[in-house]
Parts: structure tokens; sequence; C-alpha cells
């Protein structure tokens, strides 16, 4: 059984659908890059993951669980074994980055201080934030504060993370170092993730599948190899702009 | 129940009857989802106490609510006694009845002006500051973020935030009240020829132990719906800044007919 399931789901904003029938699984242990233009419902897809947002029709499992019917107790369940990743961090303004970090182990787990530091030291080593443990968010660049983001987001040794543009407006070289972060993260925890992004070189590199997203449709789904060589029209279209970004 | 909610409809009303019928019901739930913050942030005072980082935030909002406020507070409740007097003693002066001043000064605060004047100030001072906080953090997804880890944000960011007004607002009040009786104490001595040992005495005689709970219940009562208005308002916000904007603006506005209301009502119960 996947881990992850979509089931049809259709989302609709003020009557117009953002997602339209899309169904898709994820396989444990599976890295899933999501990729598509702008405003094709990426995020929302995600969002819909943990109820941020639920479907207008269609159904989300997680683990088997209807994550839109379930109940609070249910939910909260999935939730603690999800690490969420957002576009801009969303690390609290008023504690520094190293207690941003540790906060979800503080509240949720029963860890003493000392395994807490542990945890919270190691998490900012993967991410190369060791020296702004004791900054805090305003006094750190918002590439800085991604990268908080993403050690919160792991820091619990989550079955799941759930990467919203984790390379997005970083620097080729923390791109490059936060991509194989989450393909480590894979390869010896076995975390399944659903990344998405813009940048396809990194989803090539990191992907077990893409799918591309356009339109509210999945318009394709497939190895980072068939994805290259795909004769699909609208993967042609989507990889020829990609390179022409780069041209 | 999740604080991140989505809007009730995700298609615009057909007809206008439709569209009205939509805001009362908006209506309806944002008065559900207040009792829903109240209820629950009451029921985690005691884990505010018991957890370490809450009661950091707490001791950070008593900061915010008791001290921060103190300089604003303490200039409205002295020219609220000072006004008070200065409009009473001129009348009084006319029936040569100066000697009643404190008794009259003193009623009018600490059965109603005190609360009153406490009242607003926390609205515009505290609860526009909450509601501006929590509604950036919503739009920047940090509320999200809480809820996902399994952080209930009530617990977490409103539970300190109204335990810091329920604590405070009885406080304030009794300042209010106490600046205010010596502001008109002030104006008394210089401007009408009272006597100020004469005056405290006038405002003591008449000062029962009813009025003194009756206007301590009231700051009580106001803080609770400034906290819990606020908090609901910043939850509430959504369309980034503007909608910050809106958030902070809605709950002062709110914060201070419901204080009116909510004076009115506990006047009227106490005294009739």
């Amino acid at each position: 059984m996947s881990l992850i399931r979509f089931e049809n789901v259709v989302k609709k904003f003020n009557g117009f659908a953002v997602l339209d029938g899309v169904t898709f699984d994820v396989q444990k242990g599976e890295v899933l890059a999501v990729v598509g233009p702008s405003g094709t419902g990426k995020s929302v897809t995600l969002k819909h993951l943990v109820r941020l947002l639920t479907p207008t029709s269609g159904r989300v499992l997680v683990d088997g669980v209807d994550v839109a019917s379930c109940s609070d107790r249910e939910l909260a369940k999935i939730r603690s074994r999800i690490g969420y990743l957002f576009q801009g961090g969303a690390l609290l303004a008023w504690m520094n980055v190293a207690d941003n970090v540790a906060l979800p182990l503080r509240e949720c787990t029963n860890l003493g201080e000392r395994e807490i530091e542990k945890r919270v030291n190691a998490a900012l080593e993967a991410v190369e934030l060791t020296a702004a443990a004791e900054k805090y968010p305003a006094e750190i660049s918002g590439g800085m504060q991604k990268r908080a983001g993403l050690a919160r987001a792991i820091v619990r040794e989550s079955d799941v993370v759930l990467y919203d543009e984790p390379t997005s407006g970083l620097d080729p070289v923390t791109s490059v170092t936060i991509n194989r972060l989450i393909r480590k993260l894979n390869r010896t925890l076995g975390i399944t993730s659903v990344v998405v992004t813009h940048d396809l070189q990194g989803a090539l590199a990191i992907a077990d599948r893409i799918l591309l997203l356009k339109g509210g449709k999945v318009l394709e789904c497939s190895s980072p190899q068939e994805f290259v060589q795909s004769a699909n029209p609208a993967v042609k279209e989507f990889l020829a702009a990609m390179k022409g970004e780069i041209k | 129940m999740t604080v991140v909610r989505e809007p009730l409809w995700d298609d615009a009303p057909r007809t206008k009857m439709r569209g009205v019928l939509r805001h009362l019901a908006s209506f309806a739930a944002a008065l559900g989802f207040a009792a829903h913050i109240m209820a629950e942030s009451f029921a985690y005072f005691p884990s505010v106490l018991c957890r370490r980082l809450s009661r950091r935030e707490l001791m950070n909002q008593l900061y915010i609510t008791g001290i921060r406020t103190l300089p604003v507070v303490t200039v409205v409740s002295l020219f609220t006694g000072m006004i008070l007097a200065l409009q009473v003693g001129l009348e009084l002066r006319r029936f040569n009845q100066e000697i009643y001043l404190g008794a009259a000064v003193m009623i009018s605060l600490i059965r109603e002006m005190a609360p009153f004047s406490c009242g607003m100030c926390l609205a515009a001072c505290v609860g526009s500051a909450i509601a501006a906080e929590l509604g950036t953090m919503k739009v920047n997804d940090e509320v999200a973020a809480l809820e996902i880890m399994s952080i209930s944000p009530i617990r977490f960011l409103a539970a300190p935030r109204i335990l810091a007004l329920v604590l405070m607002a009885p406080l304030l009040g009794f300042f209010c009240c106490v600046v205010g009786t010596m502001g008109g104490g002030i104006v008394g001595a210089t401007q009408l020829g009272v006597d100020f040992e004469q005056y405290i005495a006038s405002a003591l005689s008449i000062a029962e132990t009813k009025d003194l709970f009756v206007g301590l219940l009231k700051s009580l009562v106001f803080g609770i719906v400034i906290g819990t208005v606020s908090v609901e308002e910043g939850f509430a916000t959504d369309l980034g800044a503007t909608g910050v904007g809106r958030s902070t603006q809605r709950s002062v506005i709110v914060g201070f007919l419901l204080i009116l209301m909510f004076g009115y009502m506990i006047t009227r119960v106490c005294y009739q």
C-alpha cells in the first residue's frame, strides 16, 4: 500500500479549480518531486497532506487515513509523522534559530534538554547553520531562514518530510547542499519526501519520480530518465522552457 | 478544532440574498470561533504556568500588558480624574458643596471611569498589538507551522496573552482609580479650593467594598473581552499586509464596542 495517495482531488477557490482531478501515489521511502509552472497548485497539493486545505472533492490518504475527514486525534497523529518546510521558513520571530529548531522537541516529546541540544546541533550542522544558532530570524538572510526551517522539519526524524520550494532564493552551492541533504535523509533514514520545486536540475538529481502539474492536472509522473525522454508535448514544452531559462 | 481555517465557501454567492445569508453565517462562525478560543484558553491556563516556554511567554506578555502600558494608563487616568473633578467641582461650587468633590469623583471612577479608561487603553495598546502580531504570524505561515508540529496555537499563543490580560486588567483598573482620584484631588486643591485631606476623606467615605469589586469585575471582563477579540481577529487574518491592518483595526473597534456593552450590562446587573 502506498504511504500517500491522492484520489481524483479537486480543489476550487472562488469557483476556479486549482486542482482538477489530481491522482497520484507516493510509496514509502520514495522522493517525489512536483514540478510545474507557478500557480498550478503545487503548494496547494502539499497543504492537502496536512489538512491546511481540504479537497472540494476527492480523497487524500496518508497511510490509509483520509486526512480531510479524520478526527482531530488522528490528524495530530498524522501530523506528528510529517515535517513541513514552508516557502519562507515560518520561523517564530521571538525565538532564536536553535530554539526554533528545538521547538517541536520541547513541546511534543519528553526528551531531556541534553538530548534536545544534541539533536538540534545535528540538524543545524546538516543544514550548515551552526554559526547562526543564537541569532534571531530577523538577523539572518531569507536563505538562512529557509535552512533553519528545514532543520526544524527534520529534527523530529519524521517518516515524511514535505518541502515547499526548498531551494528557491538560495545560492547554487547551498541549493546543492540542500538537495544532497534531502537525498541523504531519504537514503539513510528512509524518509519519504514530497518536494515542490522549480529547480528542475535538483529534481532530476534527487527524485525517484517527477510529477508535472499544469492547469491543476497531472500531465506526467515518471522517473527522471523517463521524464527527460518523455514524448509528452507538455513535458517537452516544460523542459524547453527550463532550458530557455538557463540559456 | 484547528486555527488555520479555510473560507466557508469556495465560490461567489449567486444572489444578493445568498450573499447576505453568508455574511450572517460568517458572523455566527466568528462568534463561535471566539467562544472556542476563550474556552480553550481558559482550559490551557494551568499548562501555561507549568510549561517553561509558555511561562516565559506569559512573563513577556505580563511585561507588555502591565508595565509597557503604564505611562499611557497613568496619563489617561490622571486626566480623566482631573476632568471629572473640574466638571463636577464647578457645578458643586454653585451650591457651595465642594466638600463632596472627592465622593463624586471617586464614585464615578471606581464604578465606571477607571475600568472604562483602562479597558480603552488596553484595547488600543495591547489588543491591537496582539491582533497585528498574530495576524502577521498567520499570513507568514507561522501559525500553520505550529499546527503541523501538533502544537496548539491556542495553547502556545492565545492562552499566555489572554491570561496576561486577565491578571493585569484588574490591577491596572485599580491603578487607574487611584491615579484618577489623585488627579481629581490636584484639581480640587489647585483650582477649586478644596483641601486635599478633606477631598480624600470624602472620597473614602463614599467608596464601598461592593463598588471596588464591581470595578474590578468590569476590568476583568474587559481584559477577557480584549484578549479574546484580538486573538480571534489575529487568527482570522488573511490577505497579507492589508489583512493584518484590517484585523488590527477591527480588534480595536470591536473591543471598544464590547467594552461599552459589557460595561452597561454589568452596571445594570450589579446596581439595579
